[in-house]
């Protein structure tokens, strides 16, 4: 029986010919990335009574959670990493700004084909669109490889997501995504490696898969591939930080589950408050008053993204009512989305665009949300109290669903949806 | 073996409700953290919570963030264990890692309910209920030697001690 991407890249990174699903391995990450948390990080870290970070060139530490600072004690943890990196000599540092972790790790070339990758947020299972073995850890499993370089992992048991057919616009991997986590439920790939797989994910744009990875945390999954290819490759060229070697499953690998779609069959798909997974088609939820449409996030704020929401935002206005985010996941992109006059596409709708970064996605700041607002949103997660009030709900849909409906000040189908640009 | 008063909650506890997005980046120290613990599930928690109190609850406990507070809030609040049909993985590694014992009933906790007591022989994996035993499997021996160190700061220490 032949292996798995998980078994074959823990086996790797462990020195181990094989290993076996459920066995323990202790291995050193290719690289550790963190965030504002870094903070917190940095004071466990100093528990330990070491002085120095062990492999600083393994750390990438990105500010993108609460940027920029909008309260005095974020101004102050964002301070205190800013110290932390420069005393202990961690190169790979963005500050605000440059663009959200997930974003910016494939960006500056650290998510490679066969690399191992933990970061202290839970979706770092994204860089697995990439190719990579990426899983979500705590904070003092951060602080404790600052000190060691070294963490335990179980090797997970497979689920294969085979999707065959196209998507064909509006129809995202956004839509596709949610309908499996719809269907699996929240815990249906608890602890597993999920490998997504089949021609559809083969036609996908990087960024595509990228939002497959992302959201194979809300299925529960300890880390989503994708098998890297020429539009990986090339995405890579200029950017990879080192030589890499992809790893690819057995074709007779095992497999816990298979599951398999047909990405034709495909509809608009949106989650209701409060939970990932309590997902339905567009059609039931259409009508429903909205009060803020957001734009961005680690899981749907790249190029193609943007274009999406901004095909439906063309000469058009946001309703009445409505106040509509516009948050680019990096500098990268904003740079992009200039070029490609859609920051001037949005800025007449009505939208406000935001500097790139998490923003509301948590809670934390720009646009939360009062009691009783409705948000839509192209971010990852709707759990009560998330975005501000905990008397208000968020829906999760594609960029095209949020467009669209921002346009209408109701939750609208984009199928059915009049696009901009005077068509 | 530990027995405690139950507190009962459902299926997909997330971290957003366990410990909320805006605290996450405040700095606060444990006891601060439990005065919010559970606070948009059952605000009479935090209050009402006593040392050696357990938590019941069903599959996907603490899946969302891998904000560690989550496990911290609740350990700081003197609950000294959690029971769940399923945890999500980074609350179960973060609990172990806070030195929080988890204990999973992969056969089911509806027969438990609120302010029922039960009984955890960690030992020998067995869960006492009314009287009846339900077993649950032992931690791998290297995810029990961070929880018998009291969590992986001391774990750390230890074996950097060592070396």
């Amino acid at each position: 029986m032949g292996l798995t991407f998980a078994q074959k890249v823990l086996a790797k990174k462990a020195g181990l010919s094989s290993v076996a699903v459920g066995q323990i391995v202790d291995i050193e990450p290719d690289y550790c990335m963190s965030h504002d948390n870094t903070a917190a990080i940095a004071k466990t870290f100093a528990k330990f009574g070491v002085e120095k970070v062990k492999n600083p060139e393994r750390f990438v530490i990105v500010l993108d959670h609460t940027v920029p600072a909008s309260t005095e004690e974020y101004a102050k943890g964002h301070k205190e990493i800013r110290e932390f990196v420069e005393k202990q000599g961690i190169k790979a540092f963005y500050d605000a700004g440059v663009g959200i972790c997930h974003q910016v790790l494939p960006e500056m070339g650290y998510a490679l084909p066969g690399s191992l990758i933990v970061g202290s947020d839970s979706h770092t299972t994204a860089y697995g669109a990439l190719g990579a073995f990426s899983a979500g850890v705590g904070r003092s499993e951060m602080a404790a490889l600052y000190a060691t370089s070294k963490i335990w992992l179980k090797t997970p048991a497979s689920f294969k997501v085979q999707v065959e057919g196209k998507l064909t616009e509006p129809i995202t991997s956004k839509d596709l995504v949610l309908k499996i986590i719809g269907d699996i439920g929240a815990d249906g790939a608890l602890y597993k490696s999920v490998e997504f797989a089949g021609e559809a994910v083969e036609a996908m744009s990087l960024s595509a898969r990228l939002v497959l990875s992302n959201m194979a945390a809300e299925m529960g999954a300890k880390n989503g591939y994708c098998a890297p290819d020429k539009k990986t490759f090339a995405f890579l060229e200029g950017r990879a930080v080192a030589e890499y070697t992809p790893v690819y499953p057995d074709p007779d690998a095992e497999y816990e589950r298979i599951l398999t779609y047909d990405a034709l069959q495909l509809g608009p798909q949106v989650a209701k408050p409060h939970t990932v997974d309590n997902v339905c088609p567009v059609e039931d939820v259409e009508g429903t008053k909205i009060h803020q449409a957001l734009i961005g996030t680690c899981t749907n704020g790249r190029l193609e993204d943007l274009r999406l929401a901004a095909r439906h935002l063309e000469g058009k206005k946001v309703a009445k009512g409505v106040r509509m985010l516009v948050l680019p996941a990096s500098q990268e992109i904003l740079i992009e989305a200039l070029r490609a006059g859609l920051v001037e596409i949005f800025a007449r709708a009505g939208a406000l665009v935001l500097s790139p970064g998490c923003g509301p996605c948590l809670g934390a700041h720009q646009g939360v949300l009062a009691a009783g607002e409705v948000c839509i949103s192209t971010a990852n997660r709707n759990f009560q109290g998330r975005m501000g009030s905990n008397e208000a709900a968020t829906y999760l849909a594609s960029p095209a669903t949020v467009a669209a409906s921002a346009v209408a000040g109701v939750i609208t189908d984009p199928r059915k949806a009049r696009r901009g640009g005077g068509a | 073996m530990i027995e405690g008063k139950v507190w009962k909650y459902g299926d997909d506890v997330n971290t957003d409700v366990i410990f909320a997005g805006k605290y996450t980046y405040k700095p606060m120290t444990p006891a601060e953290m439990a005065e919010h613990a559970l606070e948009d599930l059952d605000p009479t928690f935090a209050k009402g919570v006593k040392p050696g109190d357990i938590i019941v609850a069903g599959t996907n406990f603490g899946c969302g963030s891998s904000r560690e507070q989550a496990a911290t809030c609740i350990k700081a609040a003197g609950v000294a264990a959690v029971i769940a049909v399923s945890f999500s993985r980074l609350f179960f590694r973060n609990a172990i890692n806070e030195g929080l014992p988890v204990v999973e009933l992969a056969g089911g906790t509806s027969m438990i309910a609120k302010d029922d007591k039960v009984q955890i022989d960690f030992e020998k994996g067995v869960v006492t209920h009314k009287g009846k035993e339900y077993r649950f499997p032992a931690l791998p021996k290297e995810v029990l030697a961070i929880l018998n160190d009291g969590g992986l700061i001391p774990h750390v220490k230890r074996a950097l001690a060592k070396t």
